[in-house]
């Protein structure tokens, strides 16, 4: 029997637990897809339902629509759910509403309806409701909006079948039946319209009292689509009438805000007459938690403590996954490197694959323990506690408060805080945290300050180095957030207006599908860009190949006395071989732009090196400066070399520099991802290294001077 | 009086909202709608964001926004509270 398609999309406001439902419809089958043109995620889910009386089969496509609070362009969020149920093709709304909040989710419900498009209510988390003592009439408030209501429960279970069965049955229905009633005078001006439709039998793909609504309400789509038709020139002086009329009436001059009130009526008189309650026993536990939490003097301390724990948590306990994968790849490729031979294949496939998308997959466990941590705070509803605890500071800097996040995830690494400035609302404020991000020393350049910090302050001072790196990091990087809020994305401060949603304790499911979309995102994402960045930098620093340099260094090899020649001999056949590749002869083209710092082209092809990735910086120096690749940060002879030939102001320029410029190519792959614009990733690129050019040579001259 | 002049713990009714109309579509959607009653939950350090209480649903606003909502204060109502 052939399965029939069902498009349902799904909408709902924040926090009414629509992605619960989704995974509670779908059991197992969840599969997340971007949505074309968008960076907010859509995702999509199929379920099939069997009809018990001649089974059909259907086969129900979930799109689960960007929570939001109205139909508007408020958010970027928003705007992608009022466009999509605007534009795109579906069968019908699945509306999702949180019974322990009927009346204000009721505002959205007026809003879709006015869509005059098939619709189900899920009265959600109804089983929450009916704890805090809140009765609802599900039947009655069917009646009143015209559509089938449910009542749900993504937690247990409840009504998820009826939930099926219903978007079957609403979906065999030629059209809808919804209905808002409006005060009089607005009903008056509604029925004249439709009656104007039905005198000239209009032909409309939706109900005539809907398409009434839509033009009373000023809707651009609407005006533009029936802009061109014939009918237009007799319904244009019976539209002007009729919002005459309403103006009137109501004494405003706004239609959206007429609207609005009526709206508002509308779900408060639902609301009145479906619910009953039988306690007041609601919300006492979030007050209390909310008692601690945002308390005026204890809610910072406690928060800074949670994040501290967090990333405790993340680095030494990733640390072990993380060595067990590195170990895994470099056995890899010492078994790649035995079966092939000392060949060029087994060079490309050991250094260049496998040690790229090492490093990258390296880091996952990271990612995965800090989206962890992350979406807890967040499905617990700690983190809106955290924006209205840190807005007031923020803000001063033209940041939101919930840039925390992100800024916080960069010191781990700047790759999943990119990603999570997701939770940003506002373009403005996301931008603005994306471009600083970079300023927050991430973990991967550690090995750099270690290195640089040890050699010139001696190890007892490098802790307090490092930690004075960090501050001037976070420092330069509010600053570029209020230089940028201040000359380049201008205008009026998003308002701050948040919704507290209840604490809850977090579903572990749920928890699941976001850590596993977020990290499979990641290790496509990334991993396919650091692929080819690695196999890149491997061929720039292998060619072009120099056979007779080789030779000749191979005889002094042979010759030489004691191993620790041989040592020294193969390093320095290592450095000069480094020296003669693309990579080295890139170094020796931009040394005019590293010279005014002070850098030589040794360092100069460290930094360029240190794009793929900042580890990167470490290794390479460690092959230029004659010690085999095999340098660990706290090698002491590194450390005893850089001393031997850089002097101290340059060894500061150099650890500013890393501490400004652009974190890696992964980063930079993501950050193109999340903003959408080449423009903005070669703003970023040219911006950072300027900055960071800037203020090497800043440091070059005055501790030059100082010295 | 404006809404930043209430106390934690202080109810009032929303009288007037004096925002351009995106944000008052914003807080509309909210609940936040003249009529309604709220109440004071917290602020924060300097009063820099407060919390408020709309038929059940908690919001966070910051001062700027907060300073656009017109309210009536109701009178002993930590009195009330009290009880």
């Amino acid at each position: 029997m052939q399965t029939e398609k069902i498009r349902v999309a799904l909408v709902g406001q924040p926090n009414v637990g629509k992605s619960s439902l989704i995974n509670a419809i779908s059991n197992a089958h969840l599969h997340v897809g971007n949505f074309a043109g968008v960076t907010v995620d859509v995702s999509e889910v199929e379920t099939r339902y069997c009809d018990p009386k001649g089974c059909e089969e259907y086969d129900i496509t979930i799109i689960d629509l960007p929570g939001t609070y109205s139909l508007n362009d408020y958010s970027m969020e928003e705007k992608v759910t009022k466009d999509f149920l605007l534009k795109e093709k579906y069968d019908l709304i699945v509306n999702v509403v949180d019974s322990t909040h009927l009346q204000r989710n009721l505002l959205l419900t007026a809003e879709l309806l006015e869509l005059g498009r098939k619709m189900v209510v899920a009265l959600n988390m109804i089983d929450e409701a009916r704890q805090e003592g809140i009765e609802i009439d599900a039947e009655q408030l069917s009646v009143i909006l015209g559509v089938p209501v449910v009542a749900v429960s993504a937690k247990t279970k409840e009504g998820i079948d009826e939930l099926k069965k219903e978007i079957v049955t609403v979906h065999k229905k030629p059209q809808t039946e919804s209905k808002i009633v409006y005060s009089d005078y607005i009903e008056e001006e509604i029925d004249r319209l439709v009656a104007f439709f039905a005198e000239r039998n209009y032909p409309s793909e939706i109900p005539y009292r809907h398409l009434a609504i839509r033009l009373l309400k000023e809707d651009t789509e609407i005006y533009k689509k029936m802009h061109d038709e014939p009918i237009w020139i007799e319904l244009l002086p019976l539209l002007r009438e009729a919002l005459d009329h309403i103006y009137l009436h109501s004494g405003k001059k706004n239609i959206q805000e007429i609207f609005a009130d009526e709206h508002f009526a509308f779900a408060k008189g639902a609301k009145m007459e479906v619910i009953s309650t039988k306690s007041m026993r609601a919300k006492s536990l979030t007050q209390k938690i909310d008692n601690l939490l945002i308390n005026k003097y204890l809610g910072i301390p406690i928060f800074l403590f949670l994040m501290w724990a967090l990333f405790q948590l993340t680095f030494s306990l990733g640390q072990y996954p993380m060595d067990w994968i590195q170990t895994g790849f470099d056995w890899l490729a010492d078994q790649t490197r035995l079966l092939l031979g000392d060949t060029q294949l087994a060079s490309v496939i050991a250094d260049g694959i496998l040690g790229g998308v090492g490093a990258v997959v390296s880091f996952l466990p990271n990612i995965i323990i800090l989206f962890f941590g992350i979406a807890l705070l967040e499905t617990t509803g700690y983190m809106s506690r955290v924006s209205f605890l840190l807005d007031g500071f923020f803000h001063k800097f033209g940041l939101h408060g919930k840039s925390f996040v992100p800024l916080v995830t960069g010191f781990g690494c700047t790759v999943p805080a990119y990603m999570a400035a997701r939770t940003l609302k506002s373009r403005t404020d996301r931008l603005i945290t994306l471009f600083i991000l970079g300023f927050f020393s991430c973990s991967a350049r550690i090995p750099v300050y270690v290195l640089f910090a040890g050699a010139f302050f001696g190890a007892e001072h490098a802790g307090s180095i490092l930690f004075l790196i960090y501050i001037t990091g976070a420092l330069f990087g509010l600053m570029a957030a209020k230089f940028l809020r201040v000359f380049v994305f201008k205008g009026e401060d998003d308002p701050f207006v948040m919704e507290m949603p209840k604490y809850r304790w977090p579903s572990l499911k749920l928890i699941y599908h976001v850590v596993y979309g977020q990290s499979a995102d990641y290790l496509r994402k990334a991993g396919t860009f650091i692929l080819i960045a690695s196999v890149l930098i491997w061929f720039a620093s292998n060619y072009p190949k120099h056979p007779e340099i080789e030779q000749q260094f191979q005889a002094k090899i042979e010759k030489a006395a004691s191993s620790a020649q041989k040592a020294a001999l193969e390093g320095k056949l290592q450095e000069k071989l480094l020296e003669e590749s693309y990579l080295g002869q890139v170094g020796k083209a931009t040394q005019p732009f590293f010279a005014p710092l002070g850098f030589d082209w040794k360092l100069g092809v460290a930094l360029e090196a240190g794009l793929a990735a900042k580890e990167v910086v470490v290794s390479t120096l460690g092959v230029l400066y004659s010690l085999g690749d095999t340098v660990n940060a706290t090698a002491n002879s590194l450390q005893a070399q850089l001393k031997k030939y850089v002097s101290l102001p340059v060894a500061l320029a150099f650890i500013v520099f890393v501490m400004l410029y652009v974190p890696c190519f992964a980063a930079m792959a993501v950050f193109k991802q999340e903003t959408g614009s080449w423009l903005y990733l070669l703003y970023l690129f040219t911006g950072t290294t300027g900055v960071a050019w800037v203020f090497s040579f800043l440091t070059y001259n005055l501790v030059k001077l100082m010295v | 009086m404006l809404l930043t002049e209430l106390r934690k713990g202080d109810r009032g009714t929303i009288r007037r909202i004096d925002a351009d109309p995106e944000l008052k579509h914003r807080l509309h959607s909210f609940g936040i709608i003249p009529g309604e009653t709220l109440e004071v939950k917290g602020c924060s350090l300097a009063r820099q964001t407060m919390e408020i209480d709309v038929d059940g649903t908690l919001i966070a606003l910051r001062k700027e926004e907060a300073e656009k909502i017109e309210v009536e204060k109701e009178e002993h109502s930590a009195l009330i509270k009290g009880e």
